[in-house]
């Protein structure tokens, strides 16, 4: 029961609380850019979810069983990248074979995922926060539900402004982040929870 | 030191296996994308104006190939793409001639136009044409609030100093946004090697089009431009003199004898006569058949001869003759 309450706790915290887009400002390359469509956001989540759980997954792998045990923390950095680009690139090209609509729709972007701060941060983060295996698994899983939460959102409200009237000045990006901002104002208001 | 072997060493196993992984992946994986698609998208300019009716650039290289959509269809690629493309594909390059944006109104200047009122609301033409009919006293000129120049994806379109748009026919790639963007339909796209136009689009009658035109040039429709076209290109339509530019061939006649001078022949002082050179004229006498004002004398197997006087510098019997033996001078 501690367990649960546990991950509980680290869901709300991943998703709300320490969301990694408005609230550690992670990957945000990827929640202006590929937030204009809703259906494009939700491909890009699913993706960023899928990268993360992975990359969480085999970067805890790399890190307790082969720079640990060699003394080889100071590779982290670039060893995670190495594992990252190397997913990212798997799931590009196996994206590419079985959901064509999707790369479509994704389009350079996927690729950008592979120099993502946001999944490199929540690959370090696992190992500084000393969770065991599971735990980094399902910590890299919110993580990017947290993200695919706040770009759908995002989407939603562009989708929005584009049939709306806005000053022609402040058309696209600007007002695009001027809503960022208040997004971000929002996600604050998680900051106050008691977990 | 062995530090430094471990690190280089598991690094370098660690990409090993990376490498070998992805590798494997993209041949399990291979999709087959037609590498035309992708040399195509390079030629084509890439600004999206959408003139080929299709969604952006790379939409239209795509169709090009996966569903032979045609390959002139690019307006600012103009020739030079169509030929690229053509070699691309290895298919015979149909060109077609380039259109420009012709403004049908020779109002909407600063000391041209006559006002109804003095216009202060949003500064679109959407919006001034709909209070009233539009600030101008003509009903169907240009409202002068520049929603062509707006349009405008390739800066072609300028203000001269009397607030005139002039449209720069070396930047025009006839895309079409302005004809769209115009909410009194005053453009046209015409090709570039027609040089005479009815530069007015007033559907009133003589009298009334005469006194709201601030410019004094408006047609008033009195049909002397039809009766003198020797191609029969010119027509009536409700009070206004249109020109097919389909069977116009810029001889000017039409301008020469407008009243008011809505008829624009930039060319009237450089238009030459037509000559026949004797000695390659084989008397075949098809160019005096075609020839629209009866200049053209002579008879079968004999050499024929052009009457200054009559001739009008339309071209028609330069291009059809089969010696190639007529010149313009």
């Amino acid at each position: 029961m501690e367990f649960v309450s546990k991950i509980f706790a680290m869901a709300i915290v991943a998703i709300f609380v320490q969301n990694f887009v408005l609230m550690r400002f992670l990957g945000l390359c990827p929640y202006i850019g590929v937030s204009k469509k809703l259906d494009s956001a939700l491909g890009m989540g699913m993706a960023v979810i899928f990268v993360m759980t992975m990359a969480s997954t085999f970067t805890w792998l790399i890190q307790s069983y082969l720079l640990v045990p060699l003394k080889l923390e100071f590779l982290q950095t670039i060893a995670f990248i190495l594992t990252i680009a190397s997913l990212v690139q798997l799931v590009e090209i196996i994206i590419q074979k079985t959901a064509p609509a999707l790369y479509k729709a994704l389009g350079m972007f996927l690729p950008l995922i592979t120099t993502n701060c946001a999944v490199l941060g929540v690959a370090i983060l696992n190992i500084n926060e000393e969770y065991s295996f599971i735990e980094a698994i399902l910590n890299g899983f919110f993580a990017g539900l947290g993200f695919t939460l706040v770009l759908i959102l995002m989407a939603g409200i562009r989708e929005k402004l584009d049939k709306s009237e806005i000053p022609a000045s402040m058309k696209g990006m600007p007002i695009a982040m001027i809503v960022a901002g208040c997004m971000a104002l929002a996600f604050l208001g998680f900051s106050g929870l008691k977990i | 030191m062995s530090i430094i072997l471990y690190s280089i060493a598991t690094l370098g196993i660690l990409g090993l296996i990376y490498g070998i992984g992805l590798a494997f992946a993209s041949k399990k994986f291979h999709v087959e994308v037609d590498p035309k698609i992708e040399e195509i998208n390079e030629v084509l300019p890439g600004v999206n104006c959408g003139a080929c009716g299709l969604p952006g650039c790379s939409a239209y290289a795509e169709a090009i190939v996966t569903r032979n959509e045609e390959i002139n269809k690019c307006a600012p690629g103009g020739d030079a793409a169509v030929k690229v493309i053509a070699k691309i594909l290895g298919i015979k390059a149909s060109t077609k001639e380039r259109q420009i944006a012709v403004i049908h109104c020779q109002s909407g200047g600063y000391d041209n136009t006559f006002l109804r009122y003095n216009y202060q609301g949003i500064c679109t033409c959407k919006a001034a044409v709909l209070i009233t009919q539009g600030p101008n006293l003509c009903n169907y000129g240009c409202v002068f609030q520049n929603d062509c120049i707006a349009a405008c994806k390739f800066d072609a379109i300028h203000l001269d100093k009397n607030g005139m748009r002039i449209i720069d026919k070396e930047k025009c790639t006839g895309c079409g946004a302005c004809v769209k963007a115009c909410p009194r339909n005053l453009i046209e796209l015409v090709p570039i090697s027609k040089q005479v136009h009815i530069l007015c689009s007033s559907h009133d009658k003589g009298a009334e089009a005469k006194k709201r035109c601030g410019n004094k040039t408006a047609c008033i429709g009195c049909g002397l431009c039809v009766k003198k076209c020797p191609v029969e290109a010119i027509e009536m339509q409700d009070n206004l003199a249109v020109i097919d530019y389909e069977k116009c061939v810029s001889c000017g006649q039409c301008a020469s004898v407008c009243p008011t001078k809505s008829i624009v022949d930039p060319i009237a002082e450089k238009r030459g006569t037509a000559f026949i050179i004797e000695e390659n004229c084989i008397g075949c006498t098809i160019c005096k058949k075609k020839c629209p004002v009866d200049a053209i004398e002579g008879e079968v197997k004999k050499v024929h001869k052009v009457d200054p006087e009559k001739c009008i510098g339309c071209e028609i019997c330069v291009n059809v003759c089969p010696k190639k033996t007529i010149e313009i001078r």
